[in-house]
């Protein structure tokens, strides 16, 4: 592990430091029904960020893979689904506890973010059962590869368009208090800012260090036959 | 991309559905024994409940009339057909038959709707409008799944697990503006929603078109 080239490990795992202690010492404003859960903004929205970034990576990976028929490329498509998958879920289970109790429920089927992430995801578990049922490997990275372009030109329309154009009950959205740029503070600015390079510097991190894994586990196989 | 071809595999496509009856009568009969059984469970409902049931019969109807579009192609044909056309011209045919078939089987679906359940809808061409767009952004979207299905085995299965989260971004608008035509409400009140269907039919007709000849060499 040289500096130069891993640098950005070491900067999210400080930052990342910084987020969990400063995330819940920092002062925070007092806005009606969030309260002190109004800290959940520094883990549950940057690993989204984290997982979308990581899904568009994927997909620019896929598209490779068309254009160059790289058998690595597929490999990393598939790991940066993994990752952004268990950002995902991170990103759910931080997200239920917060609306358990500020919403009252683990789960609010009336809000469309809720049921558009769930969709994000199964669209993705979808995509691994999809590379588990094809043994061939190239006619796997193929097709899965074609999947995961098809899967991302119809989430845009669900996570960017239809959201805009209906209330959710999430902060910010139909009224609710939230953390637009007029509620969001000097001191909220000063740990959300670093917890998103954080989360997705992390989440980068694990996305490598599987790719990694992978490529051994292929040497392995392909010594022992 | 030749004219000439894409009509020939066209006509090849209604010849062979119409030649195994199976085909076409079955998903006739499915529709009609799912109304048949929706009768039988609950004879009363609202409009909402209405809208919901239909869409979601022609949902199931759709992924059954599709899902045979290249799984019932074998590896042979498949070669075959690779031998005397392009992707394109095959990917087009298939787009295009697929289309007329959901728009007539979703138009029967609302045949027997009316029929068992009465007619809710007040704006009845604005609804038909609705009615094609939704087939044909399903068209596009299951015949895609269907291609990327047939290569892998399980293919049953995996279509609609495949599928199903792709059709909820449209199942969604399409719900929302057939609610709207439902209650008679100008096609200018819901434009937005109008014109974000007609992008998603767009979008998933060129990412097919586009996608196909990558899938398709073996």
């Amino acid at each position: 592990m040289t500096f130069k080239k891993d640098w950005w490990k070491y900067a999210s795992a400080i930052l990342l430091i910084y987020t969990v202690i400063a995330g819940f010492l920092m002062p925070v404003p007092r806005l009606p029904i969030l309260n002190e859960t109004i800290r959940n903004l520094y883990f549950h929205v940057p690993m989204w960020f984290g997982m979308m970034l990581l899904f568009f990576v994927s997909l620019n990976q896929a598209v490779q893979y068309l254009r160059t028929g790289n058998l690595n490329c597929d490999l990393r498509a598939t790991e940066y689904i993994n990752a952004g998958l268990t950002l995902g879920i991170a990103g759910l289970l931080t997200g239920s506890l917060w609306a358990r109790y500020t919403w009252g429920a683990w789960w609010v089927f009336e809000d469309p973010k809720l049921n558009n992430s769930a969709v994000v995801m199964a669209e993705y578990f979808a995509f691994l059962i999809l590379r588990s049922s094809i043994q061939d490997e190239k006619q796997r990275a193929k097709v899965s590869s074609v999947y995961n372009i098809f899967a991302a030109a119809s989430i845009i329309p669900l996570l960017f368009i239809l959201p805009r154009m209906s209330d959710s009950l999430h902060p910010g959205n139909g009224g609710n208090p939230g953390f637009n740029t007029y509620d969001l503070d000097s001191h909220m600015r000063m740990v959300f800012y670093p917890a998103v390079l954080a989360w997705i510097g992390m989440g980068f991190w694990i996305a490598q260090i599987m790719i990694r894994t992978k490529k051994l586990e292929i040497k392995l196989d392909d010594q022992i036959a | 991309m030749e004219y000439r071809h894409i009509k020939a595999l066209f006509l090849k496509e209604a010849k062979t559905e119409l030649r195994e009856k199976y085909a076409l009568n079955g998903i006739l009969l499915y529709v009609f024994s799912t109304v048949l059984l929706i009768q039988l469970l609950i004879q009363k409902f609202n409009p909402l409940v209405w809208i919901t049931l239909f869409w979601l019969v022609v949902l199931f109807a759709s992924v059954n009339a599709v899902a045979k579009s290249f799984i019932q192609e074998g590896r042979a044909r498949m070669l075959y057909l690779y031998q005397i056309s392009s992707a394109e011209n095959i990917i087009l045919s298939k787009l295009l038959y697929n289309s007329l078939l959901l728009v007539t089987v979703s138009l029967l679906t609302y045949l027997g709707f009316s029929l068992f359940f009465g007619d809710v809808i007040i704006g009845r061409l604005y609804f038909l409008l609705i009615l094609v767009l939704g087939s044909l952004s399903f068209a596009g979207s299951f015949t895609m799944v269907s291609a990327i299905a047939a290569k892998a085995s399980g293919s049953g299965t995996l279509m609609s697990i495949l599928s199903f989260p792709i059709v909820v971004p449209q199942l969604m608008l399409i719900c929302k503006l057939s609610r709207r035509a439902m209650e008679g409400f100008s096609i200018s009140l819901n434009y937005r929603e109008l014109i974000s269907l007609i992008a998603i039919d767009v979008i998933v007709f060129v990412v097919c078109f586009m996608l196909f000849p990558y899938l398709w060499r073996d």
